[in-house]
């Protein structure tokens, strides 16, 4: 372990700002790639599902 | 008469690639016409291909040993060189943390006709070799008990 | 002229060419690169966070570099991938390779972004600018907003077929951009310094820093894998809803 405290961790010796800064842009470019790609997957699965349905009636 | 939904989103996405489009050149124009290179290095400077009164960025490393700064105010004057050509650099304000002797730079500002390159942006350029300051310490000590062990023998 | 007459392109080839197989090879595949991407994405960050040594000179900012490098690998590596896809649905024809290229934009245009934002984000601390217009930064910007060009295209084109092929050449012009971007740091003096990251020589730095950047690397082109096969099922779903097989997938 490079730090020996948590405080030291969150202040990186004065870079906490820019370091953290980077890896929440990260963090929030992989989680909103997953949620469009899912969000995207489940309404076109329920479009086609509720399409198939009424079709089903007729 | 309204316009189509369809066309008018159309006509919206036609116009920003345009912009787009016109951005991308106004860009590239605008990199080229400063000269793609960022800065000119202290040869350039030495053989007179750099305009002089004119804002410019010169680029190369700190002289070791030629930092000189003034004990009252923020002025700070040093030897900028490629170990080919020297140019003297002032300056006054506050240094980038990555600025040592020895350590690559580019400044910004105005060459004046007596040689003197008079910068009021200093950038800290550094290499691609990262290392952990054990490592260099290491180094620095191997160097230092290099030179000793040299004296012994002489 | 036989030899060329009896050339053939390996089967999977032609198989990746039907929407169904492709939808069913990306739901097999799926898991595995989640869960690679997830292994090498935690172990690279909390290696890099939390054990990497601090660089000599700039001290803990050098950690930017653990998100910076991978982002502007993929941003690079995902431009040079769409146009290749879209040149393979100009030249067979195929409408899985367009969709394929399709659904690499987004993803190759936030990586891209991701770069520039960290870039500007390191700079700060240790060239003492966010932004200078050096041959790299400009050249990569140029990358976003061919990008974004290209999805704009995507977009103006209802025609999915016409758009395929409008972007594939749009895409395959822009690649030029990328060997620019890789030998600006070589061509022209820049603010910027060479790459860290090459195949071909020995890493610039030692192995318990290079080691975390090499399994993010690794692991967001496995993550990236991961969300473009899940985009082009998507991009499949949408665009076969018509077909039989959609509808026997979606009954059960």
């Amino acid at each position: 372990m490079y730090f020996t405290s948590f405080e030291q961790f969150i202040n990186m010796n004065g870079h906490g700002f820019y370091v953290w800064l980077s890896y929440a842009c990260f963090a929030l470019l992989v989680v909103t790639n997953i949620w469009v790609a899912q969000q995207r997957h489940r309404r076109l699965r329920k479009q086609i599902k509720s399409r198939l349905g009424r079709s089903a009636k007729v | 008469m309204a316009m189509h939904p369809k066309r008018k989103k159309k006509l919206i996405l036609v116009l920003l690639m345009l912009t787009g489009v016109g951005l991308i050149v106004g860009l590239v124009l605008y990199a080229l016409s400063q000269n793609i290179n960022l800065f000119f290095p202290p040869s350039d400077i030495a053989q007179g291909k750099a305009p002089y009164e004119k804002r410019i960025r010169a680029g190369g490393m700190v002289r070791e040993g030629s930092v000189v700064r003034s004990p009252d105010s923020l002025l700070v004057t040093f030897v900028l060189t490629d170990y080919a050509h020297d140019v003297t650099v002032s300056y006054e304000g506050i240094l980038p943390d990555l600025f040592r002797e020895g350590q690559g730079i580019v400044a910004q500002g105005k060459l004046q006709p007596n040689g003197v390159f008079v910068a009021d942006e200093v950038l800290a350029k550094h290499d691609e070799n990262y290392m952990p300051p054990e490592v260099t310490d290491a180094i620095n000590q191997a160097n230092d008990m290099g030179e000793k062990a040299g004296a012994v023998y002489k | 002229m036989s030899w060329f007459d009896n050339w053939h392109l390996p089967k999977w080839f032609y198989q990746m060419a039907s929407p169904k197989w492709f939808y069913d090879f990306g739901a097999r595949l799926q898991p595995w690169f989640a869960g690679l991407a997830l292994i090498l994405i935690s172990w690279g960050l909390v290696w890099g966070l939390l054990y990497a040594p601090a660089d000599y000179q700039q001290g803990n900012s050098f950690r930017i570099i653990y998100v910076h490098v991978p982002a502007a690998i993929l941003g690079q590596s995902l431009f040079l991938f769409m146009a290749v896809a879209g040149a393979i649905g100009l030249i067979w024809k195929i409408k899985v390779a367009f969709m394929v290229a399709r659904s690499a934009t987004l993803v190759g245009a936030s990586f891209t972004a991701l770069a520039l934002i960290t870039g500007a984000v390191w700079g700060k601390p240790t060239w003492g600018t966010y932004w200078v217009w050096d041959a790299r930064l400009t050249s990569t910007l140029i990358l976003l907003f061919l990008y974004t060009g290209v999805m704009a295209l995507n977009q103006a084109i209802p025609d999915r077929s016409v758009a395929g092929r409008a972007t594939a050449i749009l895409a395959i012009i822009g690649s030029i951009n990328i060997p620019i971007i890789k030998y600006s740091v070589d061509w022209w003096n820049t603010l910027h310094q060479p790459s860290t990251f090459t195949l071909t020589s020995k890493p610039s730095m030692p192995p318990e820093m290079y080691i975390p950047l090499l399994l993010m690397v690794i692991g967001c082109y496995c993550f990236c894998a991961w969300l473009i096969m899940q985009r082009t099922r998507n991009e499949i779903l949408d665009q076969e809803r018509q077909s039989s097989w959609v509808a026997r997938y979606l009954e059960d």
